[in-house]
């Protein structure tokens, strides 16, 4: 490969990754503001309605004010750690972004632009590799801040996740025997190819997932660590401005990738719903809307549930879905053998 | 060239990153530090093209028995702890052993012989996939051992669940 061949494929790289990063943030910010919108309309509320029509332009509006708030480190708190603490859970939470195919790809003139940022054979096991990394982030930002409610904030959301995470792994497992494979792209062709979207066959790993992704992302009814009627705000409490606004993204691009994950794995990624392929090809707009039929998954099951006690987490995970996603293991070998 | 630049970081870094860990009084650095350190090691394993180990790296070392460090760590008494003298008296011993150990490496690294190639090629590793090859070789030569250590697990689990289980009163 020449210089100029390298020149163009770093400038190709980066190009790709800014153009993904923008995006997912934009789509970020926009879940909080479809989130607000829901469970008012759930509440029979309107939400928010002030800035811009219908209130469209208030999570920009919500971000140019944390921007602009005071940066506070309490005078106890163990400055470096405070600091790094939001970057790693942001980062933890953004780097999976690069693995995910969005849509088919395409031919720009002699160059192939693959719908994923990196096709790589690990995917999936990359994920979780990141999707793990989250933890640190809160229990250290619970741990620097020197503060209870934060550190019995950070030390449950960490018990949580990973205790979790095994659920969340061995759910996946069904999708990867399907497959054959774990690169997230295979995965979506195999799907192609079955002609049915992996939730049929793997339903029981399809409800595992759910539950476990709504743990892992902290989200209602497992949101336990945010616990405001007992904890203040958990881990994050010490924390204000833009740090704050961090922790914050990196918990809604957790729910994105999450969901997107859902998507691939389960829900056929950009592949149309069969029948709708005439009207609507295949392409990220279905990538979207799957990813946005999800979230409203998410935002539906926090203005239904209430929350769960932390013994009740805990001997659910354990004692519940660890054994159903055995069993949907063994399920789905037995299948392999004797149709497949 | 690129790639040796990239390895003299890496090799740099894990020796940089090693001294960090063992030098920090406050233990919840050196966990954060040694955090670094697993990367790095997942980085010489990329290079390596061994990226299913690389993952695993991550997700094993990473992602699991290091959040139970910091788990052990947080229950510390740090305030004592960093009070303390950092370490025992017989480290010039310790030291002594690691160079004669080093040196030792350091020569036989020059008697260094390639060991003969097995039947996992480059060409099947690309065919297969990486995983798709540890995959089989575990299930299909190595099927004894992997047993052995599942069954070495199973134990560990089992034992710790007892240690761990409330004594009920009669």
């Amino acid at each position: 490969m020449g210089a100029i061949d390298t020149l163009l494929l770093i400038v190709g790289v980066v190009i790709k990754l800014v153009v993904v990063f923008a995006v997912a943030m934009l789509h970020v910010a926009y879940a909080t503001y479809f989130e607000r919108k829901v469970i008012a309309h759930m509440q029979i509320r309107l939400g928010p309605m002030e800035v811009g029509w219908h209130g469209l332009l208030q999570p920009i509006a919500d971000g140019v004010k944390l921007l602009f708030k005071e940066d506070v480190i309490p005078a106890k708190a163990d400055r470096y750690v405070f600091m790094i603490a939001p970057m790693i859970c942001f980062f933890a939470a953004t780097s999976s972004l690069v693995v995910f195919p969005f849509f088919e790809g395409f031919n720009l003139g002699p160059y192939h632009v693959g719908g994923a940022l990196a096709n790589i054979n690990i995917g999936l096991l990359f994920v979780l590799a990141m999707s793990s990394l989250g933890a640190y982030g809160v229990v250290m930002a619970g741990w620097a801040s020197n503060s209870k409610y934060a550190f019995l904030g950070g030390l449950r959301s960490s018990a949580q996740v990973i205790s979790y995470e095994i659920s969340l792994g061995l759910s996946l497992v069904g999708v990867m025997m399907l497959a054959g494979s774990l690169n997230l792209t295979d995965i979506v062709h195999a799907q192609e190819r079955a002609g049915m979207w992996n939730f049929i066959p793997q339903f029981l790993g399809f409800s595992i997932f759910c539950i476990a992704a709504l743990a892992e992302t902290n989200r209602t009814p497992f949101d336990l660590p945010e616990a405001e009627s007992e904890l203040v705000a958990g881990y994050f409490t010490e924390y204000t401005g833009f740090r704050f606004a961090l922790f914050f993204l990196a918990e809604y691009m957790g729910m994105l990738i999450m969901a997107a994950l859902g998507t691939v794995c389960f829900l056929g990624g950009w592949n149309p719903i069969p029948g709708l392929e005439k009207i609507i090809p295949g392409g990220v707009w279905w990538f979207l809307v799957k990813v946005y039929t999800l979230f409203f998954m998410y935002y539906w099951v926090r203005t239904t549930l209430p929350r769960y006690r932390y013994d009740q987490l805990m001997s659910l995970g354990w004692k519940v879905m660890i054994p159903i996603a055995l069993a949907n293991i063994f399920l789905t070998g037995l299948w392999k053998v004797y149709f497949a | 060239m690129l790639v040796e630049l990239f390895f003299f970081y890496f090799a740099a870094a894990v020796i940089g990153l090693s001294l960090m860990v063992i030098t920090r009084k406050n233990p919840v650095h050196s966990v954060l530090w040694m955090l670094l350190l697993f990367f790095h090691i997942a980085g010489l394993y990329l290079m390596l093209n061994a990226e299913m180990m690389a993952a695993i790296q991550l997700i094993v070392y990473a992602g699991a028995i290091l959040v139970l460090f910091l788990f052990v760590v947080l229950l510390l008494d740090l305030k004592k702890e960093i009070g303390e003298e950092q370490y025992v008296g017989v480290w010039p011993t310790g030291v002594a052993v690691a160079v004669a150990l080093f040196t030792l490496l350091l020569i036989m690294t020059r008697s260094f012989v390639a060991g003969p190639h097995g039947n996992i090629t480059i060409e099947r590793v690309r065919e297969l996939s990486h995983p798709g090859v540890v995959g089989r070789a575990m299930f299909t030569e190595y099927l004894f051992p992997f047993e052995v250590a599942s069954l070495v697990l199973l134990v560990a689990v089992i034992g710790a669940i007892i240690l761990a289980k409330k004594r009920i009163k009669e």
